[in-house]
């Protein structure tokens, strides 16, 4: 006992300060590793935005769509009766390059699937999780500009997602639909600007084309 | 003939804990009163299992062992799954391919699924269908609404049949001797084959088909015939209907193919037969019985159905007047009633005073007043396993009451070759074992598996040189012959066929062949030394063969496109009893029973032969949707029993799972196989039925070894009776003292019956009333019985304010007096969800998947109770309990009224499927679906979640179909129509029992059912506002009936 007598305190005053700081400091670091997290799911690293992806022939959306003027419909068919708006088999592409560029080397993996019956593969550029059922139709028959989600495409040299795709980006515009329609006239546009009075626009349109608002679950899950 | 001694076999046993004291059960059952609905006697014995099941969701839960896992590990488990599961959270999407086609076929639009037509066949008789395919993969049969035999339905066989497709166990390549070998390897040893018949003109040459209505097929084995003169060309099936043509042919002097018209029937007798379910054309009968079913508005006037039969079916479940007696005392009933009816057959004895046991006085007498005041409008239907004399006889009768023509009409055969398949395997069996037969190819079908074992047929066949074998499987047949040929599924095929009525379709494919499968059509066309030509040049060859009006292509076009050939049904032709045949002639061929009729027998027990109702004859064996489909009335799963009616088992001292030796023996042959007692309420009593299929050995990893092989007891001359008053057989019915488990779903998802159990003698106790049923006399003196014994609660009890639904209200209502419980909407859902199965052990557990179930309900007497069926989906209940309770709000409401089940918020908690009070929820307890075998990758429906493990799923409604819908409508910038959302159990409905659709337009169908006085919702007394609603089920009783009758 009496050996006690030369001990000092066991920790030294500092200590208090530390254990302050960290258990403090502790909410902070939770609160940064969240946002660390969030930071990283919306990241371009995750979600692909503004990444243009190689792909086997690079077909510039900017030339095609935006140059020449082709409509989005003479590739993308399917998009105002189906639920995917649907890829150009190659044979699309060569009703223009059986008769230009023909000797093209960058065009060289379209004549070779051509000849050789086999699909070019793309690399999907836009996607949602099987979990999530989008119909392109209702989309384009309600007023939803190609470039709504698909971004400037016409600027695009090569494609890559103008938008996140994730649930509170989709829900942004299911809330609020106003802020986002155009007139059916310029849904294929993909010069289209959005006008000064938008919102005014925008709920005369949700009118007319009765728009509604959908954000039930089953609407997109099932 | 030797007297059985089954009798003193019968040993009792009181070991047994299981077992049930019979009496105190009757008396049970008497106490609780006519009124009282049980679903067991296990329900009614009020046992430890049963109550375990009513209180608990899953009783046998292994994962909830209280000495297991401590709750520190759960806890550790539990923050470490978080963890892992939020960092799942931040996984990036893998890299994904679009490939395009180069030249896109015309009409795919990707994204929208195509119908085509074609056939599904079974036993023969097609039934038109129409396929969905999604991007050339077919994914969901639907019916074909030109066809007669569908009208747009199906049944539980045609909606499973897109599993086989994709079955991985299918064969996949030709098989010599055993080694893989090939096509062309085939071709050469026929052509080899061709030399060496020539010049014997074919003698020796054998071909084995199962029944066939094929016209094509038909045409080419004649032409086969032509060349080859020698050659036979046999036809048997397991299952085949040779007593319903034989019949006929006594009857009429030739065979005839009997066509009923139900929707004109006002009375209807069935003489053992489940035609609502299990003939061909059962879809159709269903329909149009069902359409005689409607007590609603004024002058409906509801049919009347009497079914004297031996097993429980869903049939008799229907019946107004339900009789059980063995099924060998069903020919001296029909013998019995003829005489009362005055009808006279020359090749058949008299009835008279020989009514068998068991039927009660006057019944006979009051059933034939009935028939006789409905002369013109009745209809007298046998089955097709009963005597071929029960088939004269109804004949007859449909004669003498003036049935035939109206009811009843009789075309030309339907087959391509009408045989007695019987006579035509005996030929064929005696032939191989006098070395007759060179060569034999079995073009379909499992003879080895499912011929009668006293032909001794394997042995037999053993003595061929040359055996080929087309078929789907590498089964037991296939094992035997020296070469196998993959046989195409009927979605790979080109051909045709007839339907019930004569009516032909034509068979087309949705798909390349997936493996290097070959049609019946292509194996005659290389025997006629034609390798070259498909399927698709040899239909049309034979088509273009026949005149057409307006030219072929038009004739091909039109056909394909609808799905049946216009205007080819067979005529009707008018009949008259042939009296010119002497008892002799008019004799099957075997002559195996002279004394008919029989006469009233002492107890003898029989052993009566049915085909399974889920796997049929075993064609179905590794069909996993058909394995775990409930039995009807059993609800069995994954097995075939012994069904006893429950005297029968007190007197043999066995309970449910209790393994009985049954041998049979004839001559000097004994034959016995072990099978599990399965009780069943209502059978005939001294009766045991015993269901084919099952007890394959290579039937594929779902279906080897699954059950026993009844037809080892099957005797060739009388496949379908064994008993000793029809046939010299001594059956012996012995206890092993063994137990066998058997999943069947009977207790499951049991809705207590009674409300407060606890509180049963205070002021609270009441008796719920799950399934109301009323006769149709009570309904037009009461039209409302059905909602008076229930009360709703006022829409103000609950706290919350009421949602007010506007636009689309979704809603369902269920037609108890049409459901006949066949369980087509059960399959149809399975295939429609992508619904995994779950396998036999965890049926056990009650883990099955289903989201809709045929509830089974007895009434009752004990030994004859009534039969009652209750389809229950999700309720999408307004005021949902188990929305609540979910503490992720994985399942929410709708603004129309659906109750939805988000599977990717789903954190497996299970607080919904406990809090549910019909519980209709279903959990992923395990991997169930299958996402590592890729044939069955491409079968799932697109438009629905495949979901994991540790997810809630229950019934959506069918919400891809109503989103579609409405995507539709809204793009054509109108409403969705009524009947534009038809839900997957509606559209297979054959008895059209269900409907859907908006609630709040007045004039929808679905809102008129439910402003029908017999409407009635499940506990509404919990204020659950149920979506799903029930029209009350009548009974249309003869009150000149004697009370006293079973059933």
């Amino acid at each position: 006992m009496r050996r006690l007598e030369f001990m000092g305190q066991v920790f030294h005053r500092s200590t208090n300060t530390i254990a302050r700081v960290s258990i403090y400091g502790a909410v902070f670091l939770i609160a940064a590793l969240g946002w660390a997290v969030y930071e990283l799911s919306a990241s371009p690293y995750v979600t692909d935005v503004n990444v243009a992806k190689d792909q086997p022939v690079p077909f510039s959306h900017k030339h095609h769509a935006g140059e020449l003027g082709l409509d989005c419909r003479y590739c993308h068919t399917s998009v105002e009766t189906s639920p995917s708006a649907g890829m150009p088999p190659t044979q699309t592409c060569m009703t223009c390059h059986s008769q230009i560029w023909v000797k093209s080397p960058m065009l060289e993996p379209v004549r070779s699937s051509y000849r050789d019956d086999k699909s070019i593969q793309w690399v999907r550029v836009n996607a949602v999780p099987d979990f999530v059922y989008f119909n392109h139709s209702i989309h384009v028959n309600k007023g939803v500009g190609c470039t709504t989600c698909h971004g400037p495409v016409a600027d695009m040299p090569l494609t890559w997602r103008a938008n996140t795709l994730q649930m509170s980006w989709c829900l942004d515009c299911h809330r609020n639909p106003e802020k986002y329609v155009r007139p059916r006239s310029e849904v294929f546009n993909p010069h289209y600007a959005e006008p000064a009075n938008q919102l005014e626009i925008g709920l005369e349109l949700v009118k007319k084309y009765k728009i509604q608002s959908l954000t039930n679950c089953s609407t997109c899950h099932r | 003939m030797q007297k059985t001694d089954s009798q003193e076999t019968m040993t009792t046993d009181d070991n047994s804990k299981e077992r049930i004291d019979l009496d105190a059960l009757r008396a049970r059952a008497k106490d609780a009163g006519p009124q009282r609905m049980w679903r067991s006697l296990e329900e009614l014995a009020d046992t430890e299992e049963h109550r375990a099941f009513l209180h608990n969701e899953f009783p046998n839960d292994p994962e909830k062992d209280p000495a297991g896992t401590p709750r520190r590990e759960v806890l550790k488990w539990m923050a470490a799954s978080a963890a892992l599961a939020g960092l799942s959270g931040c996984t990036k999407m893998p890299e994904q391919k679009i490939v395009p086609y180069v030249r896109a076929p015309e009409e795919i639009i990707p994204g929208k699924p195509l119908f085509y037509a074609t056939t599904f066949v079974q036993g023969g008789v097609g039934t038109g269908v129409l396929v969905e395919s999604h991007m050339g993969r077919p994914t969901k049969i639907e019916g074909n609404p030109l066809h007669p035999g569908s009208l747009g339905a199906t049944d539980i066989f045609a909606q499973a049949s897109i599993l086989d497709l994709y079955d991985p166990d299918r064969s996949q390549v030709v098989i010599h001797e055993g080694r893989i070998s090939s096509y062309a390897a085939f071709l050469s040893a026929i052509a080899d084959l061709r030399t060496n018949l020539a010049p014997t003109k074919g003698k020796g040459l054998r071909i084995l088909t199962e029944t066939i209505t094929s016209p094509t097929l038909g045409w080419q084995i004649q032409e086969l015939l032509k060349e080859f003169p020698e050659a036979r060309w046999h036809q048997w099936e397991p299952c085949s209907r040779d007593n319903v043509r034989e019949g006929t042919k006594r009857a009429f002097g030739r065979y005839m193919n009997p066509v009923y018209q139900f929707d004109k029937a006002d009375v209807i007798l069935s003489l053992d037969a489940d035609f609502l379910y299990s003939s061909p054309g059962a879809v159709r009968y269903a329909r149009d019985f069902a359409s005689r079913r409607n007590a609603d508005g004024t002058g409906a006037k509801m049919n009347r159905l009497y079914v004297v039969e031996q097993g429980s079916t869903t049939t008799g479940a229907m019946a107004d007047h339900r009789l059980a007696i063995r099924a060998s005392d069903v020919p001296d009933f029909a013998a019995a009633l003829a005489d009362a009816l005055d009808v006279q057959l020359p090749g058949l004895g008299s009835g008279k005073g020989k009514t068998p046991a068991g039927v009660p006085a006057n019944w006979i007498e009051a059933l034939a007043r009935d028939l006789r005041a409905h002369r013109g409008s009745c209809a007298v239907i046998a089955g097709e396993q009963q005597l071929e004399a029960v088939h004269t006889l109804a004949q007859a009768l449909n004669v003498a009451l003036g049935a035939a023509g109206n009811t009843v009409i009789y075309t030309d055969p339907i087959e391509a070759s009408p045989t007695i398949g019987y006579t035509s395997i005996v030929h064929l069996n005696d032939d191989m074992d006098d070395g007759k037969v060179q060569a034999l190819f079995i073009l379909g079908g499992n003879p080895v598996y499912a011929a009668p074992d006293d032909l001794n047929f394997t042995r037999n066949l053993l003595k061929v040189n040359f055996r080929a074998h087309l078929g789907p499987y590498e089964d037991e047949t296939a094992e035997l012959c020296h070469w196998h040929v993959p046989a195409t599924h009927y979605l790979e095929s080109w051909g045709d066929a007839r339907a019930y009525d004569g009516t032909i379709s034509l068979i087309q494919p949705l798909i390349a062949p997936l493996y290097d499968g070959k049609t019946a059509h292509e194996i005659i066309a290389v025997l006629e030394g034609h390798a070259d030509k498909t399927g698709y040049d040899l239909v049309r060859e034979h088509w273009k063969l026949q005149k057409f009006d307006k030219g072929f292509d038009a004739f091909w076009e039109t056909s394909l496109h609808d799905g049946v050939v216009s205007g080819s049904a067979l005529s009707s032709v008018l009949v008259k009893i042939d009296s010119s045949l002497t008892k002799e002639e008019s004799h099957f061929v075997l002559d195996h029973f002279p004394g008919f009729p029989f006469g009233p027998k002492a107890d003898t027990l029989e052993v009566v032969f049915r085909p399974d109702p889920t796997i049929y004859d075993g064609q179905f064996a590794n069909n996993g949707w058909l394995q775990e489909t409930p039995k009807p009335i059993t609800k069995l799963t994954w097995d075939n029993t012994a069904q006893v009616s429950p005297a029968t088992a007190e007197k043999l001292g066995v309970a449910n799972g209790n393994v009985v030796q049954i041998v049979i023996r004839k001559g000097g042959g004994a034959r016995g196989i072990e099978a599990p007692v399965w009780i069943v309420p209502g059978q005939a009593d001294n009766s045991i039925t015993l269901h084919l299929g099952y007890g394959r050995t290579r039937a594929g990893r779902l279906g080897t070894g699954v059950g026993f092989n009844a037809s080892t007891l099957q005797l060739g001359a009388e496949p379908w009776i064994a008993v000793e008053s029809i046939i010299p057989v001594d059956l012996k019915v012995t206890k092993t003292g063994k137990t066998y488990p058997l999943a069947a779903t009977q207790h499951h998802s049991m809705i207590d019956a009674n409300g407060h159990k606890e509180e049963l003698e205070s002021v609270n106790a009441f008796q719920r009333e799950l399934v109301q049923v009323g006769t149709l006399e009570e309904f037009r003196r009461n039209p409302k019985f059905a909602q008076e014994k229930t009360e709703t609660p006022p829409k103000e009890l609950s706290l919350y304010p009421g949602y007010e639904y506007k636009g689309y209200s979704w809603g369902m209502a269920i037609d108890l007096n049409k459901c006949n419980g066949c369980n087509a909407c059960v399959v149809a859902c399975q295939a429609e969800n992508n619904i995994p199965i779950v396998g036999k052990e965890e049926v056990m557990r009650g883990r099955e998947m289903h989201w809709l179930r045929v509830d089974t309900y007895f009434r009752g007497d004990l030994d004859a109770p009534e039969t009652y069926f209750e389809p229950v989906p999700c309720m999408h209940c307004e005021n949902a309990p188990c929305e609540g309770v979910c503490p992720v709000a994985a399942t929410v409401h709708s603004p129309e009224g659906l109750n939805e089940m988000i599977y990717n918020r789903c954190v497996g908690t299970r607080y919904c499927s406990n809090n549910c009070p019909y519980k209709v929820r279903r959990f992923n307890f395990k991997l169930y679906s299958d996402f590592v075998t890729q044939s069955l990758v491409p079968l799932r429906n697109p438009n629905v979640s495949v979901r994991s493990r540790g997810v809630m799923e229950k019934c959506t409604y069918c919400v891809q179909r109503i989103q579609s819908a409405k995507i539709e409508a809204e793009k054509q910038d109108r409403e969705v129509r009524d009947g534009e959302v038809v839900t997957a159990c509606e559209a297979v409905c054959p008895a059209q029992a269900i409907t859907f659709g908006n609630i709040n337009d007045k004039q929808s169908r679905v809102s008129k059912w439910k402003a029908s006085p017999r409407d009635y919702t499940l506990l509404p007394e919990l204020n659950t506002r149920p979506r799903t609603s029930y029209l009350a089920r009548l009974r249309n009783p003869n009150p000149d009936m004697p009370k006293s009758e079973k059933g």
